[in-house]
């Protein structure tokens, strides 16, 4: 295949994870809704928002540095490239190789991080509050993350997600005990870092309860509409993470056809929806927990990841 | 290009004398600190010339001064400067330049320039001569200059009794520290006592005594370096010398301990054992984490960054520790990785640490305290060299793609080799040494979000802060360049790996494979498993993210901002200024939540808040304590019993000539029938 063919398709790549975030958030939340016996927004409401955010000015705080009104680009920025990074429809696209997985979680630190500071510039008690718990859940979540790359490199030896998604595409692995806590621990993660229930509500305005609305709810206009893309695609990240490493059915492998490619659009479209609908599921039938029980949640995704690793480093087959 | 480092110390060590004579002149300080960075370029672009190009090492230099050598006549001190030297060269002397730079502004209102002045140079010069030296003799008078010259600066504001008593500390552990060293050359020379590098390279030594050599090169080097539990002075000395020295002490002294370490550990001890490396990756493990979790709990901005200081020291004793098990294993390309990790990191350190002490020093000039409760708000009022401390505190917290995150990387990687070691501890302690480096960068996060949140951000939380001007020029382009090489060694760590395989390839025989042929400046350290990270294309791509959002966003969306208060239920419209400030979050406060999840069993941190009752007037009160575990488990116990001893003994002194008599008579006869069995 040509240099502009693979360029090509890492470009639908990152266009598709830009089109599709909205969707998939805008579908979970009328799912939930449904469930719920509400008739919830429509489909398409929140592609809606953002067009309306990014109509109206943006107002920023009288004591906000530039750094406030930089970072949503940066936040945005920095979730969308590490989005692209991860295979969604195709393996092995242009630039897949620039970032393994530890840089992929590392660079969402980095959007953490920007975040984070961003609450603290505005100056006020909110910001304070939501980049502190922030900190707090990030510090159990980056480790647990970090052990299931690890037990993932250490079965598909490698931990470049292209490499990985093929070896767990070939089916040579069979049934692994630390796969299947690396999946259960990397759910807890997704759920934490996406800012789900139980972790955090993404409905929320209440001081005791919320942390990613904490730390944004000075945003307004363009700035909030990046926030809200970003926050979006981090859903879509996640999702597509986990579909690519355990379920990569139909994935187009490098310098296939067209017809490869479309049915692993389709395939892809499928696996989201699943997911979205397994999202929802869980979103409605489990309650928030509090902001201290949190910790114990996020470690057992730790403790998992480890164990899982533990067992890859005692013996290659378990 | 070692007699051209021999002659760059001498000439410092003149300007020492030179600054001594001068130090009460007004010139005396630019002349000191303008010679100390000439001298400091130099040795730096002869260090670079040798890795960069490829130039052999020269042979020895024989100095004549020092001990009498056996074997030859005449006295001698022996310098040379191989690759690893080279490379430890660079780190002092790019940190030692940049303090240099920094001081010509910074120490403009030093109240007593006499008392670091005639120091500084020799301070210098030491931590150079110890990198060259070829002898243990050279190695320990040079490492001893340079713990003195560095307590002579860190007293130099005496008056303050913190200071005095960092300083009592600070030289019990140095003297602690240098005689582990003391023996563990003795034992390296053996019984031939040869005390040059190259005679106890050629000595063959019994498994045990190796094994002991390791370990007290790990007590000795790890007490300078700062590992837990050997790191209670570094907290309390750090902070207590001039920003600029405290820059040197945290960003280069350090390093010089790591040498001193990786210089035994892997160059003249021999052949080590396995378990040799599960030891170092225990305590770095162990002193990475604890050392950014102490850091969290301080609120004083220079004992925040001491703190950090022994975290990164843990990361790369980690990698050391990985280094010296892959080597004991056989496993040369894993072991390559692992040490250039370390490496890279120490160099790493150097530049984000030193910036990041600039900063405070700027800070603190600027405001007159190190409170980080006082502080908030600074972006504004001090707009440039907020800008290189941004860049610092991000690489140091190792975010992608900036420095820190390139080395911790590399560190990951080689962790993800470990799986074949043979041994069994090893297995089990590698992949929790992974989660323990994951855990202390994801504390580092949360420290430097709450260092630069609440000194630079939001709002002053008192009138100095408010009233803070920026620093001057000096300061600012040391600060500057600092950053700057954080960015270009975080975008391009691919030159960094090439520039220390020459180092990795002397001490195991391997290296990582040739980074700069690589499309796209790539880099990929094992070929084998294909694992690459791409700084440069990251950063690219989110640049034209960020602007192409930016472009959309002012093309299709309305333009206009608009200032208004931020929302603080209330208080920030109408509350009188003193009420306002405290709805910020205070730094005690951010760290709550870490502090209570994980602080309170490791640290025995306890928050208690005393309420006033209905209708007292008196407002609330929250009284944060914690202990370090180091001092009440080992310390506290050591100094009881020295001082049960000197208890004890001091009873001797009030007895009757009878009982002295006595005594003497029975030491008499105990040295006659020693003399009697084994005469």
């Amino acid at each position: 295949m040509g240099l502009i063919a693979r360029l090509v398709l890492q470009l639908a790549q990152m266009a598709l994870m830009l089109a599709l975030a909205p969707l998939l958030a805008g579908f979970v939340r009328v799912l939930k809704a449904r469930l719920q016996r509400r008739s919830g927004p429509p489909l398409l409401q929140i592609y809606r928002d953002l067009a309306k955010l990014i109509g109206k000015d943006a107002i920023i705080a009288t004591d906000a540095s530039w750094i406030f009104s930089t970072a949503p680009y940066l936040v945005f920025a920095i979730t969308w490239v590490s989005a692209s990074l991860v295979p969604s429809f195709a393996t092995d696209l242009l630039f897949s190789w620039s970032g393994d997985l530890i840089v992929i979680v590392a660079l969402l630190g980095t959007a953490r991080v920007c975040q984070m500071l961003a609450a603290l510039d505005i100056g006020t008690a909110f910001g304070g509050l939501g980049a502190s718990r922030e900190a707090m859940f990030a510090s159990l979540a980056e480790p647990a993350m970090l052990m299931i790359v690890f037990t993932l490199a250490l079965v598909a030896g490698s931990s470049q997600l292209s490499a990985i998604a093929t070896f767990m595409h070939e089916g040579t692995q069979g049934l692994r005990l630390s796969l299947a806590l690396g999946l259960v621990a990397l759910v807890i993660v997704a759920l934490a870092e996406t800012g789900r229930f139980p972790v955090d509500n993404p409905a929320t305005h209440l001081e005791l309860t919320m942390v990613h609305e904490a730390m944004v709810l000075e945003y307004s206009g363009r700035h909030l509409a990046l926030i809200e893309l970003a926050h979006a695609l981090k859903l879509i990240l996640y999702l597509s993470l986990i579909v690519c490493i355990f379920a990569p059915v139909a994935i187009a492998a490098p310098g296939t056809g067209p017809a490869a490619l479309a049915l692993g659009l389709f395939a892809y479209l499928v696996k989201l929806a699943a997911g979205g609908v397994l999202l929802a599921l869980f979103e409605t039938a489990i309650a928030k927990m509090r902001v201290f029980r949190v910790p114990n949640f996020i470690g057992a995704a730790l403790m998992l990841g480890l164990l899982g690793t533990l067992l890859l480093f005692v013996s290659a087959s378990l | 290009m070692t007699p051209i480092i021999l002659i760059c110390a001498a000439a410092s060590l003149i300007l020492g004398g030179v600054g001594g004579v001068i130090a009460r002149r007004p010139a005396g300080r630019m002349i000191v600190y303008g010679g100390s960075l000439a001298i400091a370029v130099v040795a730096l672009l002869a260090a670079l010339a040798q890795l960069a190009l490829g130039i052999a090492p020269d042979p020895l230099v024989v100095l004549p001064i020092g001990l009498p050598h056996p074997g030859a006549s005449g006295l001698g001190m022996r310098f040379g400067m191989d690759d690893l030297a080279a490379a430890f060269l660079i780190i002092a002397n790019i940190g030692g330049a940049a303090a240099s730079l920094f001081a010509l502004g910074y120490t403009r209102h030093e109240a007593e320039p006499w008392r670091v002045l005639p120091v500084y140079p020799v301070f210098l010069a030491a931590m150079n001569l110890v990198v060259i030296a070829a002898d243990a003799y050279g190695f320990l008078l040079c490492w001893e200059v340079m713990s003195l010259a560095s307590w002579a600066l860190v007293m130099a504001h005496h008056t303050e009794a913190a200071t005095r008593r960092a300083g009592v500390v600070y030289l019990l552990m140095a003297s602690a520290g240098t005689l582990a060293l003391l023996l563990c050359f003795g034992l390296l020379a053996g019984n031939a006592g040869n005390y040059a590098f190259t005679a106890m390279r050629a000595v063959p030594r019994a498994r045990w005594m190796g094994s002991a050599v390791m370990m007290l090169a790990l007590l000795g080097a790890g007490s300078k370096a700062g590992l837990v539990p050997l790191h209670v002075w570094l907290p309390r000395a750090h902070p207590a010398a001039p920003s600029h020295v405290s820059a040197l002490m945290s960003g280069v002294m350090t390093k010089v301990a790591v040498y001193a370490f990786i210089r035994i550990a892997f160059d003249l001890a021999g052949p080590p054992a396995w378990w040799w490396g599960l030891v170092v990756l225990l305590a770095g493990g162990m002193t990475a984490v604890l050392g950014v979790l102490y850091a969290l709990m301080e609120d004083d901005i220079k004992t925040i960054l001491a703190y950090s200081t022994i975290e990164n020291i843990g990361l790369i004793f980690a990698g050391l520790g990985l280094a010296l098990a892959f080597k004991a294993d056989g496993m040369m390309a894993a072991a390559a990785l692992a040490l250039t990790a370390a490496l890279f990191h120490a160099l790493n350190h150097m530049l984000f640490k030193s910036t990041l002490f600039f900063g405070a020093g700027a800070i603190q000039h600027a405001t007159g305290t190190r409170d980080l409760a006082q502080l908030g708000g600074l972006i504004n009022r001090m707009r440039v060299s907020a800008v290189p401390m941004l860049i610092a505190a991000l690489a140091i917290a190792a975010l992608p793609p900036l420095n820190g995150f390139a080395s911790e990387w590399l560190l990951l990687q080689a962790i993800l080799l470990s799986p074949a070691l043979p041994q069994f501890g090893l297995k089990l302690a590698v992949p929790a040494i992974g989660a323990l480096v994951a855990l202390s960068a994801a504390f580092a996060a949360a420290c430097f979000v709450r260092f630069y949140g609440i000194a630079y951000l939001g709002r002053a939380r008192g009138d100095a802060a408010a009233a803070a001007h920026e620093t001057d020029r000096w300061s600012l382009s040391a600060m500057i360049l600092l950053a700057a090489l954080c960015v270009a060694a975080g975008l391009l760590p691919g030159f960094a790996i090439d520039l220390l395989a020459p180092v990795t390839h002397a001490l195991l025989g391997a290296r990582v494979s040739t980074q700069a042929g690589l499309s796209w400046l790539t880099i990929v350290p094992v070929a084998l498993r294909q694992n690459a990270y791409d700084p440069l294309l990251i950063a690219l791509f989110i640049a034209i993210s960020a602007i192409m959002g930016a472009f959309v966003l002012r093309r299709f969306g309305a333009r206009a901002t608009r200032r208004a208060p931020a929302w603080g239920c209330g208080y920030q419209e109408f509350g009188p200024p003193a009420r306002t400030l405290i709805t910020q979050y205070s730094p005690s406060g951010f760290a709550q939540p870490i502090r209570r999840v994980f602080a309170g069993v490791v640290l025995r941190a306890r928050d208690e808040a005393t309420l006033p009752l209905p209708g007292e007037a008196h407002p609330a009160r929250l009284t944060l304590r914690w202990s370090d575990p180091a001092w009440s488990l080992l310390y506290a116990p050591l100094i009881g019993a020295i001082g049960w001893l000197a208890g004890q003994t001091n009873r001797l002194q009030f007895l009757t000539i009878r009982r002295y008599l006595a005594f003497v008579f029975m030491a008499l006869v105990a040295l006659l029938g020693w003399i009697a069995l084994w005469g």
